[in-house]
Parts: structure tokens; sequence; C-alpha cells
């Protein structure tokens, strides 16, 4: 797989291939992921769901279901204390923990089929199940809202009695908790300036992260009220802080420990069975483990909104963009807080246009409230633009890459929301693709097309804590916060290696609970290399810093006098006579010249995220034009990814993040009835891309430095799953002369678009006549 | 209750359990192997896979007393001692996972793969690990990896 | 999953014995793929649970040239499409059970559990209708033979009554210039259900064919024999017009429904390429024979 180096490569560990170091554990079946912890005595939660999208609870009678041998406790939302309302910050998301309470366990209302309303525990999962069937709920059924044009609808049923907006006032019941608008410059004269304007529709499925495994927690409360959680999440933290909110206990006195994680993708970002397997634990005074089954997972677990967009672009003939509009409603699902906001502060921001104007809506409708998926927001808002963007060049006859390039975002460009980009590699992105092999090569065949598209994420930063202990044999350990999702264990030890000097088997990287290292927000954003990275780089220098000290009080001279490069210890060549000492020889001296070595670092990385990426992808693709049934023939992922540490665990973010845009543009999609029950609870009709449903993905890493990073880091987890729904179908375009604007792209709705191509095409062809 | 006996990883194993007991419970709540994962619970993900009597099976769809007298093997029995099986090296030297908890599944489903057939195509490949979804690689580090077991290398 | 009893006879009178006796509340077991699903979801909670894998009657693959196939009822999945005799006679059949879940599935799965799942999605449903099939019931009041099409009564509901036990399916054998063929459409590449699946099976003489056989699956409450498309092949050239009109004709028996797996209208398209596609694949393999 090629990489494009503008990086300059003076590193000894950074950029190199070493193998994982929690691979061991992962190979022998020896990794403890949230649903392998067990304890002594410990009981099985389950939780009670509703059938219902929309109803009242008028009551919950559970005394049936307690007399059955072996259960120990029910507990419902009447067993938690009624939160504030207000949004707080926590962590990095604004949440009401009112509603987060809501959704844990249902109060009142339910607002979606799969919603918890009542949990068990027993002495064992089927008596646990069994007592569920014992349980009555009497239910007052209301009309189901289930997608953002009904919700907005004037009359619409109203989900949340309380949800009132800025526009509409504060009389005015509404589903639509949030307009926000980015404007720029005259869009009317923009749009005059225009020498083709194209403007469509666009609709967008709600589809699930789909990690493998699902939701597990385990919980220990002790009777002076300090509890522990073994839970499987993104970040323990936040784990801490929205668990403890819902519960109404001190902050402290929770301690997160977070077991290895099986995929999260975003959707392991917020609490689930945390809370409940905790008041489970508190009610019995028992450890409860409380494990989801894969329908709990998608019918009750946060996917991604579903959108419905409208995209209206004008360009010259030359190709420069003049103007451009976006209107996008967002399915937030039961509650308030769609990724609408990080989808309208990316959808055209790859671009500079002088002229825009960008609404978004957060409206909520009856389906799972939505939870943070791998660029979120992005992906559903780029296949709208990335669709006209090519309907464009085609019109005004030019490369779809070079009017990317033309307009493309660079150093100095002002984003649709305020910060001017920093350097960037947009283009560099784009330039690359167009000149790889595989897009400059002949497609030949029938029924064939091939497509490209780009996206853009900006990537998070937030806080995060590092700890550098350099042992007495001159090892180190590397303690930090950041749960592990795809090998960011590895990174961490090689960037504190780099700095240490030490070979990389000599670095033992650790994922710390909440009560053994600083506060670390959540693996998302794609900030861990770069945000916990940049506490692990600081750790470490912090770590050389004492060094220099211990030596320096050896060879009695000043600090400053001592050099460390590589491992050694050497005085300045200017002063005094040469001294030179190992970082081993003196780790196995610290006896005796102050004690153990102890590096720590926090970061607080403010607006500056870790660095915004970009990507840009072609894609072959042959339509099936009897079925409608797409295969995916090559494709090529180029993306911006500043300094790669660990370039084939870069390579392998592509190849996911692509490989999930693939199945979101295919085959994957909610399928409610109409009663807004979901239909396909499982996977064999949610439908992930099997390994016969995916080429080789070929990467091509285009190495930008980040220059707020001190090894030039940039995020790389998320941007490669937005192109790949607008690349398909761009490349079904060329493959069939039909434009598709809904997603999926599934066979019987693309076998629709060319049945109604060809009559209308005959239609012509008959008027012509 | 059922009395039941089973060779697991090469030792005998004598259990009384019930009959509605699932052979991924009886590994994971009887056994303490929870090496094997449950992923979905319809034989879709391939997370399961276990080797019973040497055929790959999803121990999600099968009761263990279905499996009494018979011999089971789960990722906690393919290494030797300290040395890995070769497709376990080569799942960490070809970064064949992200998060590592679809890989035993992968590991047992292509364990039987390279015993059946020990140097399969890449389409052969696909074809026989179509039952085991990965949502982290898309897949193509996990076939270079089993190619790599089978013709025994083991550096990249 | 709720508490059963689990009982694994060695003889079939063992078995209908103990089905007999505990009529609707016990159930049949063979790879448990299908019946496992339901009793985790709550949909069946049957009381007793019979593995049916360890009588030999219901295990054997028996082919004669004269009387054709005896395929026992729970011989799995991987036994069919291993076979080699399999393969060349039957190759529709085989391609059917090979459809059927990941090899972990298919080494469990058997022919006659997915007919008695009773899906009208089941892949080797069609497949043994063209091919004839009939199934052997084995009960408390004797024996009886059921032909496949008439199996299934409506979704997940069989002719098999209280106490009886599909035994095997007795598959005619395949007259020369012969060949069958299955088909069905998913929207990935493997390890969905089918939107449609058609089976066929027909004999040429020539260019005219003598008889043929389709089966439909995916398109009704229950697996469908296309009768009246068959008919319309027998004695007429075979040809694209031929072909065209036994696909129109399937279209019009169809009478499927909109899910999560597709809608009606794909459905009927669906038919009529799949039609199409394997009556085709089959008269490329009959013309070899």
């Amino acid at each position: 797989m090629a990489v494009k180096k503008e990086a300059h490569h003076k590193y000894r560990v950074v950029g190199t291939r070493p193998i994982r170091p929690d691979g061991i554990e992962k190979v022998t079946g020896r990794a403890l992921y949230g649903a392998d912890y067990y304890f002594p005595g410990m009981l099985f939660g389950k939780i009670l769901r509703s059938p219902y999208a929309h109803a009242r609870i008028k009551s919950i009678k559970f005394d049936k279901a307690l007399k059955l041998p072996g259960v120990r406790a029910i507990v419902t939302a009447d067993d938690l204390p009624e939160a504030d309302r207000k949004p707080q910050q926590m962590g990095e998301q604004q949440v009401s923990p009112y509603y987060l309470s809501c959704n844990v366990l249902a109060r009142g209302k339910v607002l979606y089929d799969g919603h918890p309303v009542a949990a068990v525990a027993a002495t064992s999962p089927h008596i646990a199940e069994e007592a569920l069937r014992l349980i009555e709920v009497d239910y007052e059924p209301l009309e189901p809202v289930m997608t953002a044009d009904e919700a907005m609808k004037p009359g619409a049923p109203i989900l949340i009695d309380d949800l009132r907006n800025q526009e509409e006032g504060p009389d005015q019941p509404t589903n639509v908790a949030t307009h926000l608008q980015f404007k720029r410059g005259d869009l009317a004269a923009g749009f005059d300036a225009a020498d083709c304007v194209i403007e469509r529709e666009f609709r967008t499925a709600t589809v699930h992260q789909g990690y493998i495994e699902p939701h597990a927690s385990v919980g220990i409360w002790n009777p002076d009220g300090h509890a522990t959680v073994y839970t499987c999440t993104q970040g323990s933290f936040t784990v801490r802080t929205l668990a403890t909110k819902v519960l109404g206990m001190p902050e402290g006195n929770l301690k997160v420990v977070p077991s290895e994680i099986g995929g999260g993708f975003g959707g392991k970002t917020t609490i689930y069975c945390e809370p409940i397997a905790l008041l489970l634990a508190k009610k019995t005074g028992h450890p409860v483990k409380v494990t989801m089954s894969r329908s709990e997972v998608l019918r009750a677990t946060g996917p991604t909104s579903g959108i419905h967009e409208r995209v209206k672009i004008g360009v010259t003939k030359e190709g420069r963009i003049t103007a451009a509009q976006v209107w996008m409603a967002y399915e937030a699902g039961a509650f308030p807080g769609s990724p609408m906001a990080p989808g309208a502060m990316t959808v055209i921001t790859s671009y500079d246009i002088p002229n825009l104007l960008i609404d978004g809506y957060d409206v909520v409708v009856n389906r799972p409230k939505t939870c943070a998926y791998r660029a979120p927001g992005a992906t559903a808002a780029a296949f709208g633009v990335e669709t006209v963007l090519d309907e464009l060049a085609e019109q005004i006859g030019i490369d779809p890459l070079d009017l990317r390039i033309m307009n493309g975002a660079h150093e100095g460009t002002q984003q649709p929301f305020g910060p001017v980009f920093k350097r960037i590699g947009f283009i560099e992105t784009c330039e690359a693709l167009k000149a790889s092999e595989h897009y400059n090569s002949k497609l030949t065949g029938a029924n064939r097309g091939r497509g490209v598209a780009a996206g853009f994420w900006f990537n998070a930063g937030f806080q995060s804590s590092a700890s550098v202990y350099v042992n007495q044999d001159g090892t180190a350990s590397v303690v930090t916060g950041s749960v592990d999702i795809g090998g960011s264990r590895a990174s961490m030890a090689m960037i504190a290696a780099e700095v240490l000097g030490l070979p990389i088997d000599e670095v033992r990287p650790v994922v710390a609970d909440t009560d053994s290292i600083g506060y670390t927000d959540v693996t998302a954003g794609s900030r861990v290399t770069f945000a916990t990275g940049m506490a692990v780089y600081n750790a470490a220098q912090d770590v050389v810093r004492q060094l220099k000290e211990r030596a320096a009080k050896m060879w009695e001279c000043t600090p400053d006098d001592v050099e460390f490069d590589n491992g050694v210890l050497r005085t300045r060549g200017d002063v005094l006579q040469p001294q030179q000492l190992t970082l081993k020889e003196l780790a196995a001296r610290f006896i005796r010249t102050g004690g153990p070595v102890v590096g720590r670092a926090s970061v607080s990385t403010g607006g500056a995220g870790a660095g915004p990426a970009f990507a840009a992808i072609c894609v072959d693709v042959e339509v099936d034009p009897d079925t409608g049934k797409v295969q995916i023939l090559r494709v090529t992922i180029a993306q911006d990814v500043g300094t790669a540490i660990h370039p084939s665990y870069v390579e392998g973010q592509l190849q996911g993040g692509t490989a999930q845009g693939i199945g979101w543009a295919l085959n994957e999609e909610y399928v409610y009835d109409s009663k807004g029950v979901l239909r396909n609870t499982g996977l064999l009709d949610y439908r992930m891309p099997t390994c016969l449903d995916l080429p080789a993905i070929e990467t091509i890493l285009v190495e930008v430095p980040n220059p707020t990073h001190p090894l030039g880091v940039r995020g790389v987890g998320e941007v490669s799953i937005v192109p790949p729904p607008a690349a398909i179908a761009n490349a079904i375009y060329r493959a069939t002369g039909v434009r598709m604007r809904e997603l999926p792209m599934s066979p019987p709705r693309l076998m629709k678009a060319l049945q109604e191509h060809r009559n209308s095409r005959e239609g012509q062809a008959a008027a012509g006549r | 209750m059922k009395n039941i006996q089973v060779r697991v990883n090469g030792h005998p194993v004598a259990r009384e359990i019930p009959d509605h007991r699932l052979l991924v419970d009886f590994l994971r709540y009887d056994l303490g192997l929870t090496g094997t994962k449950e992923g979905c619970s319809v034989g879709v993900c391939g997370a399961c896979t276990v080797l019973l009597n040497g055929q790959p099976v999803s121990s999600c769809l099968a009761l263990a007393v279905m499996a009494d007298g018979g011999e089971v093997t789960t990722i906690e029995g393919l290494a030797e001692g300290d040395r890995l099986h070769p497709l376990q090296q080569a799942f960490i030297d070809y970064g064949g996972f992200q998060c590592g908890v679809c890989t035993p599944g992968q590991i047992m489903a292509s364990k039987a793969l390279l015993d059946a057939n020990p140097h399969p195509t890449p389409a052969q490949i696909k074809e026989w690990m179509m039952g085991n979804l990965c949502r982290c690689t898309g897949y193509y580090k996990i076939i270079e990896a089993i190619q790599a077991a089978a013709a025994e290398k083991t550096e990249p | 999953m709720h508490e059963i009893h689990y009982e694994a006879p060695t003889s079939l009178e063992q078995a209908v014995g103990i089905l007999a006796k505990h009529g609707d509340s016990a159930r049949p077991i063979c790879g448990g793929t299908d019946l496992l699903i339901q009793m985790r979801a709550g949909v069946r909670r049957p009381h007793y649970v019979v593995d049916v894998k360890h009588i030999a009657a219901l295990t054997g693959i028996a082919f004669d040239p004269k009387s054709g196939l005896r395929l026992g009822a729970a011989a799995p999945c991987i036994e069919i499409f291993e076979n080699a005799t399999l393969r060349r006679h039957y190759p529709g059949l085989v391609e059917a059970a090979h459809l059927i879940g990941s090899l972990q599935i298919q080494s469990r799965a058997s022919v006659g559990g997915n007919l008695c799942n009773g899906s009208p999605a089941a892949d080797t449903t069609p497949a043994l209708i063209a091919l004839g099939a009939v199934a052997r019931l084995v009960g408390p009041k004797g024996e009886r033979q059921v032909k496949v099409e008439e199996f299934v009564v409506s979704p997940g509901r069989t002719v098999i009554q209280p106490g009886e036990l599909l035994v095997e399916l007795l598959i005619p054998p395949p007259p020369p210039h012969s060949a069958d063929a299955y088909i069905r459409f998913i929207p990935r590449n493997e390890m969905d259900i089918a939107v449609v699946g058609i089976g066929a099976a027909i004999t040429l003489e020539g260019d005219r064919c003598t008889a043929a056989r389709i089966g439909m699956g995916a398109v009704a409450p229950t697996p469908l024999f296309a009768a009246k498309a068959s008919q319309a092949l027998v004695g007429k050239k075979f040809d694209a017009v031929a072909i065209e009109n036994a696909a129109q004709l399937a279209i019009e028996q169809a009478s499927p429904i909109d899910d999560m797996r597709g809608t009606a209208e794909f459905r009927r398209h669906l038919v009529g390429v799949l039609t199409r596609r394997t009556l085709e694949r089959a008269a490329e393999r009959a013309r070899r024979n």
C-alpha cells in the first residue's frame, strides 16, 4: 500500500510497524471483554423492553415476577432520582441528565420499540428472562412518528411534552429540538453568478455501528456508597460522569473499569447497561451482570440518524463554485441530540465557497436515541453534496476530481462555522487519488462504472492524561485512560519509546480505570493518538527532564548541561569533562538518586482538534441490470493522515471506515413496520458486508503533518467512512445512467430506479418518433 | 439436568448441566472459557465458532448436551504451551484484527479451513470465511493473515 | 431460554413414542439452527426437544440409479454438497443445500429440518419441489407420504401431526438428458435469506422440453410448485420464447408480500428474472447429460 510522504521521517520508532502489545491476549482468548467478567455470587440482569414505538405507561406490576424462585430484584424508573432537565456539559457532550435517565429506564412514556421499562436481577440469565415474561405493563398506545418529515409537520404527535425551541417560542410544543444556521456572503448573488445550478433532494436511512460485541456491564455496589462498574465502553470517564448523574451519586464514588472493547465506532460513548447493573447491585447486594443480545443492541442502542437533505450548488463554466445551500433534517431518535451540528459543520467544509447558507434541524422521532457513529453526521450530509458536485462536473465537462481540487479548502480557508484552516491536505489528497494507478486504469465491461467522492472530518481534541513510569530495569510503563479500540496502545508505546530511546518491546502500555489515571475524554473523534498521544509525549518528556536532573546531580552540573539522545545521557561537548550514561544504567541507580522516576502530563487541546482530515475515494462497481444488485469491484482510498505513527494500523482505519461506508451505501438500514416496530432485529437482515462483499481496499496515505502536534499527528479514524456512499452513487450513475438519491442503494430501490429510467427513455424515444 | 462428558481442548470434562444449556454458555459459564464470544445469537456473525468433532459450528446454536461424548476445541486450546498456533501468530503479525472480539471465531474457522485445505486460494478463503463477520478491518488483513499462516510465513 | 427436556432416541420407534406421548409440547431437533433461534427468541417454546440425529434411518444418503435418492431428513447439508454422486445427479439440490448459512451452519443444518421449519423462503424446498420429491413421515398410526409442495401449509406450519416425524425425502432418479438448478436472489453475496428462490428441473430431447418442474420460494405464504409455468414448457421447443412464457406464468402465480427483504413488486420482478436464469442453467446442464 502506497505511502505518500511529506512528513520528514527523522523518527526511529514512529512510522515503523511493530506488532501490537495486546495481540497475544486477543488471539488466545485471554482478553477480557465486557461479558467476560465473573464475580462470586454474581447475579444476572435482563431488561424488559417496550413493544410499542410510542405509548404512555399506565402501570407496571411485577409482584408475579418477584415471586419466581431465583428472582432477587426488579427496578423501574421509580428507582432512579428525577434528574435535572437542563442540558449540562458532560465530558465532551451536552446532555440533559433527565433525557439520559429517561433513555436508561422509561419514565411515564415509552418512545421507541425496545425502550427499557424495567430490569430484573436473578440467579441465572434464564430465570431473569422468564421473570420478564411475568411483568405486566399496561400501555396506552400513541401514534408513532417515524421520520423527520412527519415529525416536523404542523399537528404531528408530540413526543416530549415540554420540548421547545427558540424559533417556535416557549408556548409551542414541538419535535424540533434545535435549528442551526451558518451563513456567508450573498447567496442570491452567488447563484446569479453561476452558469450551472443544480438542486437535488436526498434521504438516508438509520444505520447502526454494528460492533460485533454487544454491550455488557457488571455492577458492584459497596454498603458505603462506593461502587464499581466493569463495562465495555469507549470512555470510562464519560461513563463515570453520565452514570453518577443518572444515579444521583457523587462522581468520585464510582470507579469505572473499562474492559477490552469489541468495537464501538461511536456507539459506546454513552450509557445503557451501566446504571441498571449498578442499581440492581445496590438493591440486591450482589454483583450484577447485564448483557445485551444482538436484537437489544439493534432495537435500543443508538444508531445514527437517517436524514432528509436538500442541496443546491452553483458553478461557473470554468468550474468555480459560486454558491451553495444545504438544508438538512436529522432524526435524533427519541431524545434530542442527533449529529446534526457536526453534519452541518462538515457538509461542505472541504470547499472554499464565497456564498453559502446551511440549515440544520435536530428532530425527535420514535426511534432509538441516536449515538455517535464514525464521523457523526458527516457521511449522510456528504452524500448529497458529493453527488451534486459529480453532476455539476459532468454538466460543465470537467474531471470530478479537478472540480474538487479547483475549489478545495487549503491553509487559510475559513470554515463555514468560523475557524480558519491551518496546514491541511485536502488538495494533496485529491491529487494523490487523481495520480493513482486505479484512477488512471481503464475500466471495461458492460454495466460497470467508476465514481469518486471526497469527505471531511474535523477530528476532536479534548482532554487526556498520561503517566510514564521508568522501572528499575530501564523498561517503562505508559498509563493512559484511553480505551484502546483499534490499536492505540501500540501507538502510545511507540510515542513513549520514540522519546525515551527505548526499543518498543521495552515499553508496556496500560489502559487504566478511572481511579488510576487523570481525567481522560472518550476514545472517539479520532482524538486518541493525537491528544492522548500528546499527553504521552509530554509525560515522556517529563521523564527526560527528570533524568537530566538526576544525571546533572551525579555529574555536578546543571540539567541544561545534559543532553538526552536515543536513550543516552551525555554532558554537552563544550562543558566539563565528557560523561555518558544510558537510561538503563541510570534506572539502576534511581534508588540512590532520589527514587523512582514518574513522568506525567495532561492536555486540554481546547478548540484545536486532532487536525482536520480529508479523504477521497475511487470506486468501481458493476450493476446487475436485471436485479439492481451492485458489486464493488475495486476501491482505493486516499487520506491525509498527518504523520502515520503505525502505518499498518492507519491503513486498517482507512479500510475499516471504507468497509462501513460501503455497507451504509448498499444494504444497511433500519426497517420499521407501520406501527414503528423494528423488523430487522438481527444480523441476518441488518446486512453488514461479509468478506465476499468487499474487495481488498487499497489505501494511499498522504502525510501532511499537523502543525498543532509535536509529531505531526492527525486524527485518522473516521473520515474514511464519509465518501463511499456518494462515490458508489456516482459509480452507479456511470454504470447505468441512474442517479441514486436515497440510501441504501439496495437492489429493490436501484431496480425500481432502473425500470423508471428505462420507461422514461422508451417514452422519450416514442415521443421522438 | 443431564450428565455430559466432553473432551474440551484435549482434556476430559464431566458436568451436570440443565438440558437447555447452550454450548456457548457451557463453555463460557460452566468452564470459564470466555475466549468464545457471542455476537449475534443467530449463527451469522461467527464469533462463537468452535470445532465440534473437528467441524466448525456456531456454539450459540447448539445445545451442550448435543456435544456429549464429543470433542470440542476452542481458541484456548490452539496454542501448544507457550507456542502460538501459526494462525494466531499470523493474525498478530498481519494485523488481522483491531478490536479482536471476532478474532477467536475467525481463527477457529480458519483452523478448520487449513485442516481441510492446507493451501487455499484467496477465493477459497473468502468462500469459507463468509460466516465470520468483522466490522473493523474490511477483511483484507484477515485474508492476508490466513494466507500467510497457510504459507507458514511468520513475518510480513 | 426456557427449560426443556432433551431426549436423544436411537431408534425411530423410540422417537415416535416420545413425540406421540408429548404431542404439541414436543418438537424434533436436528441441527437446531432454526429451532434454537426460535426458542431463544421465545417464538417456539417446546418442553420436549427430541434430537433425531442419532437415528440411522434419518441420517443416511443412498442413491440408486433405478429408484433414486433416499435422503435422510437429518443428514447435514455439508454431507450433501461434499457427496460427488449428488453433485452429479442433483446439482440444483446441492447448490441449494450449499446456500444455507455459513459453514458453521451447514455442518449442523439439514434439508429435512429446512423443510420442517416451514419457512416460505427455505432454500432447499423449491429445489426439492423441482425434483418432484416426496416426504416420508412416520407416526403412531403408521407412515404416509406427502409431496413436498403440499408439505408446508402456512408460514412455520407443516402437515406434520403431533407424534409424526419426517424420516426421509424420496427423490426420483434424474431421467436421461435432464438436470436441475437452484438460484436465489439475496442483497449480499452470502448469509441472507432468499428474497426469491427458484428451483427448476427439466428434461430436453434435442431442442424440445419433455418434462419440467419449477419450484418457487419466498413468493407466497408457502413454497410453491409453479404448475402452469412448468406445464407450458412441456412438449415445446425450449427457446427464449418458451422461457419467457414460463417466466410470465410464474410471475402470475406468485403472490408475494412487502417485507424487510423486498417489496412485492420487486419480488414479482425477480420471479421472472430468476425463472429465466434457473431454466437456462438447468438446460445448460441437461444438454451435457
